[in-house]
């Protein structure tokens, strides 16, 4: 990651009286939460955090409710002033920024949607999604043609002169992830967008979002406490406790290799087959195995394997980077479906 | 006070017994027995003895000296700079801006009697004001309703206070919007703030006067600045509650879009918060309308004046005449301000049937005929003036005047008997208790019964508020106020109670009461004492009744809504226990309601105690009469003023007794469940 689209460093977030003494008091900021809580009266939100997003990556922060994901998300454009550390978007530090320049980046450069919408009521599909460009100056004519794009965009398209309350959750939704895309922005934060919605809206919703991922290849980042989210939509996943960071890695890293009991409770219900790849499960390459079977690639989803592997009468080769690195065969496959089954 | 407490408290111990024992409640039922002891047996033995009670023509020291600053304040009008540089330029300013609107709608300077753009042209006007603030149905309302006015043979009243009405509520709106702004944005202002418009929203409309005109000069100007002081505090509040009741997330999400600080409140603020408002000028021009008429005292022009009149010459019919005007005025200006907020409400442009453009033009096309009929009223006279045998003035002033005395003679034996029983067996009683026991005696009592109800500070406020009014000399003026509140209090409560629960339990009694109590709380004080001196003749129970008729809306509100915000799943748990109606309404609904009961006691307390003052003007003695003597008298200006002080303190120290009474149950639930 040599030009990271956000890169933070040692952020800290504590709310309370006193709160900005914390993170450079080495005795106090290496306390629990609790333990912090009795001695201070502090809330340390977000504690010594640092992590690179990569451009045009879908950045997953994952976490329950009170591990501090919002507060570290609303820190990113200072929504909530961090109380130490460094944010870098595109290489320049944010907390350094001043009011105007912290202005110019939520117009111009992050943008973010939100968990219940924050839709302006007296306000249509229209002159909502355009707001943003209403608030850096932009003309009349100009902001509504932009609008209506935007809007046949995240499939609105007849609805501009309608009023959010006339409007389901999910179509809020879209006139909110609307607003986040009128202004260009190079990045958008999402927090918990999808949390406030039925299942089904919320599956169509974050199909909605890998779509316009694909096609405007944006960098997102993406705050939810639904690990099948995390693992649907996230190149990478953060997963954070208490307000510090447990395990970033990509889904497949989390579920085949959690870094402590917390991550395996959390991943242990999570279909292994759907999420794990080859790599997961390759064995050393055995004598016996004709060097002429098929060859799969070790960064194949195991689901995706099984017809290949219950097809052929001998163990399947696996590759990466050109060179087999091992082998795998119905056993292999067998065992992580049962492991799965069990678990269910 | 202690009647009600006394109610309270039997209620109280009742549960106590049964469960395990309270410390507490026991403690404070002792407190509050001991202090009806000494009460009861300070009154027996020490009965007529130090009551401090001062003849109504009597002066004390203080006074005098009240009555030399006055009569400084008049001699160095002139030259001192306070007067010269800020008072008298305000005044000034005030005065242009009321007498503006006074010669536009009511009448010129010239003594004609005449508007500036005569009656048609006033009617036209406002008629079209209403069409554009509001709809078609209250503009038709609102000329319907000044064309009443001229056959009432009212018209130049009516119009002068709707043009006083009218000057306050734009200064006010000038002084409580910016002021209302700040407040919802920073939280600071907001908390200098409140206390003050808790404050001046206790105090009764009557106090604002004397001072006013001390400083202001009787006349228009005095009447809009102490309108504007009252009207004031609902619109800084209600704009100040708008801004901050709009959501964080939606506040959130502009920021994070870049907004500056005056975009967020251009284009997210102000339109969300439009609706709540308006809605608070609609109560500021409710309010405004209360004090204008009262303003009548400090020589105002207009409506409340000839009920003023009317009153002190007891002429009914004139009184009732001129009431149903103001009654009519309340109407058209709630109607007008409500339909004003209704348009302002966020979505409703997308209900209505004409468009904007159709609205615009149609508007356009009426206010050519306005100024047509503006055009008219300046040249011919029969749209100048009001015409002189539509006037039906002295024929529903005779009218009524006959239906009074009819009253008054058929049904003397019900409204005498019903007047001496009460005043004999109720009245009579209670103030004496009041008025004959030593005054250290019942500040003891006072004292300990606040100490109960809220601790030492509680004790000490208390304490304090009655020294200052010993100080004022006006100890036993102050006792026969007390008790007429007291006894109107009482009743209130057990109105608010009666249909407050009918209400609370009955969503069709609630939605039958609740229009009624709505008109009824949006009337001029004043008004309700019209038909009450028709009914009772010029007595103290005739402010009385007065009063417990203006507070009860308030409170059975309060009640009802206390009552309905029960969850209902508590009392379905309750009925499906197997549950009387009565045990569901006496063990569940009214404990849960008990905030709100007190809330109802306080605010109850606070209109009755407006009401019992404004009622010096059909008979009722007491603090009232010194103020309203104090208006009339130089000689006695100082004790008019200080009777206005007393007023205040008296209102302090009842209102922090209520409002202590009901916090302090909810006190007591965390230190229960922590030990």
């Amino acid at each position: 990651m040599n030009n990271p689209a956000i890169s933070v460093r040692n952020l800290w977030k504590v709310f309370g009286p006193g709160g900005e003494k914390i993170p450079a008091n080495r005795e106090l900021s290496a306390l629990s939460s609790a333990e912090l809580l009795e001695r201070t009266r502090c809330v340390a939100a977000v504690r010594n955090l640092s992590f690179d997003v990569a451009k045009g990556e879908v950045f997953v922060v994952m976490g329950l409710s009170g591990s501090g994901k919002s507060t570290l998300v609303r820190c990113l454009t200072r929504l909530i002033e961090p109380t130490s550390g460094q944010v870098l978007v595109d290489g320049n530090d944010v907390l350094q920024a001043g009011t105007a320049e912290l202005r110019e980046l939520r117009r111009r450069k992050v943008s973010m949607v939100f968990q219940h919408f924050g839709l302006l009521p007296h306000r249509t599909v229209l002159d909502n999604v355009s707001y943003g460009l209403q608030i850096r100056g932009a003309g009349k004519s100009e902001r509504h043609a932009r609008a209506r794009e935007i809007i046949e965009l995240v499939g609105l398209k007849g609805y501009e002169q309608h009023y959010p309350d006339q409007l389901s959750g999910g179509m809020q939704q879209r006139v909110g992830l609307g607003r986040a895309l009128s202004g260009d922005p190079d990045t958008i934060l999402f927090d918990e967008p999808f949390s406030a919605l039925d299942p089904l809206i919320r599956r169509d919703m974050q199909a909605e979002v890998i779509r316009l991922h694909k096609e405007m290849g944006k960098t997102m980042v993406f705050v939810t406490h639904d690990l099948s989210e995390a693992l649907k939509l996230g190149d990478r996943i953060l997963i954070m406790r208490n307000g510090e960071p447990v395990q970033c890695g990509t889904g497949d890293d989390l579920v085949g290799s959690p870094a402590d009991k917390y991550i395996e409770d959390f991943v242990s219900e999570v279909p292994r087959a759907d999420v794990l790849t080859l790599k997961w499960i390759t064995r050393p390459l055995a004598d016996t195995t004709p060097r002429d079977a098929a060859v799969l690639n070790s960064r194949l989803i195991i689901r995706d394997a099984i017809p290949a592997v219950m097809h052929s009468s001998c163990p399947v080769l696996v590759e990466e980077g050109g060179r087999i690195t091992g082998q795998i065969d119905r056993d292999s496959i067998l065992s992580v479906l049962q492991a799965a089954e069990a678990a269910a | 006070m202690s009647v009600l407490l006394q109610v309270r408290k039997t209620a109280q111990p009742a549960p106590a017994t049964v469960s395990e024992p309270r410390r507490r409640p026991s403690r404070r039922a002792i407190l509050l027995l001991s202090a009806a002891a000494i009460w009861i047996l300070g009154f027996l033995v020490l009965n007529g003895t130090a009551t401090l009670a001062l003849p109504a023509s009597e002066l004390t020291d203080l006074h005098r000296s009240l009555n030399q600053f006055n009569a400084w304040v008049a001699a160095n009008r002139a030259d001192n700079p306070l007067f010269l540089y800020v008072f008298t330029p305000l005044r000034s300013a005030v005065d242009a801006v009321a007498s503006l609107f006074t010669t536009t709608f009511a009448a010129t300077a010239t003594g004609l009697r005449l508007p500036e753009i005569g009656w048609l042209g006033t009617v036209g006007l406002l008629t079209w004001i209403a069409l554009a603030v509001g709809n078609v149905r209250v503009a038709l309302l609102t000329a319907a309703v000044f064309v009443f006015f001229g056959i009432q043979g009212l018209f130049v009243e009516a119009t002068y206070t709707f043009a006083l009405v009218l000057t306050a509520v734009l200064l006010t709106l000038l002084v409580g919007i910016p002021l209302g702004i700040l407040a919802g944005i920073y939280g600071r202002v907001a908390r200098v703030i409140t206390p003050v418009l808790d404050f001046m929203q206790t105090l009764p409309t009557f106090v604002y006067l004397a001072p006013l005109a001390l400083v202001f000069l009787i006349g228009p100007a005095s009447a809009v600045i102490a309108t504007v002081i009252y009207a004031a505090p609902p619109v800084i509040r209600l704009t100040a509650h708008g801004i901050r009741r709009i959501p964080d997330n939606t506040r959130e999400a502009s920021d994070s879009l870049g907004t500056t600080g005056l975009q967020r409140l251009l284009t997210l603020q102000l339109p969300m918060a439009r609706r709540t408002i308006v809605m608070g000028i609609n109560q500021g021009t409710m309010a405004a309308l209360s004090m204008v008429t009262i303003a009548a005292l400090i020589a105002a022009p207009g409506l409340g004046q000839t009920v003023v009149r009317a009153l002190q010459s007891l002429d009914v019919g004139t009184a009732v005449n001129a009431g149903l005007s103001i009654v009519l005025l309340a109407i058209v200006l709630d109607r007008v301000t409500t339909a004003a907020s209704r348009r302002a409400e966020p979505g409703s442009a997308r209900r209505r049937r004409l468009s904007r453009r159709t609205r615009t033009v149609l508007l356009g096309i009426s206010f050519a005929v306005v100024l047509v009929m503006v055009q008219l009223s300046r040249t011919v006279l029969w749209a100048a003036a009001f015409p002189a045998d539509l006037n039906l003035g002295p024929q529903i002033v005779q009218a009524v005047n006959s239906a009074s005395h009819w009253l008054q003679s058929n049904l003397s034996l019900f409204t005498v008997s019903l007047r001496e029983g009460v005043t004999g067996a109720v009245l009579n009683p209670f103030q004496s208790l009041l008025t004959d026991t030593p005054f250290y005696v019942l500040v003891t009592v006072i004292a300990i019964v606040a100490y109960a109800l809220g601790g030492w500070k509680l004790a000490t406020l208390a304490t304090a508020c009655l020294g200052v009014i010993i100080y004022l000399g006006l100890w036993s003026d102050s006792m026969v106020t007390l008790a007429g509140t007291l006894v109107a209090t009482a009743v209130v409560m057990v109105l608010g109670i009666v249909f407050g629960v009918a209400m609370g339990r009955s969503s069709r009694v609630d939605q039958f009461l609740r229009p009624l109590l709505d008109a009824g709380q949006t009337m001029p004080s004043f008004v309700y004492l019209v038909p009450f001196l028709g009914l009772f003749g010029a007595t103290r129970f005739t402010a009385i009744v007065a009063g417990i008729i203006y507070a009860a809306p308030v409170a059975i509100k309060i009640t009802a809504d206390g009552i309905s915000g029960i969850s209902p799943t508590v009392v379905e748990s309750a009925v499906a226990s197997g549950s009387t109606p009565w045990q569901v309404i006496t063990k569940v609904q009214l404990p849960m309601a008990r905030q709100s009961l007190a809330l109802a006691a306080n605010q109850g307390l606070i209109y009755v105690l407006a009401m019992v003052v404004v009622g010096a003007l059909v008979g009722a003695g007491g603090l009232g009469y010194d103020v309203v003597a104090g208006f009339v008298q130089s000689s006695i200006f100082g004790k008019g003023l200080a009777a206005g002080l007393a007023i205040v303190f008296l209102g302090i120290m009842m209102d922090r007794m209520t409002q202590a009474a009901a916090a302090a149950p909810a006190r007591r639930i965390p230190s229960k469940s922590t030990t």
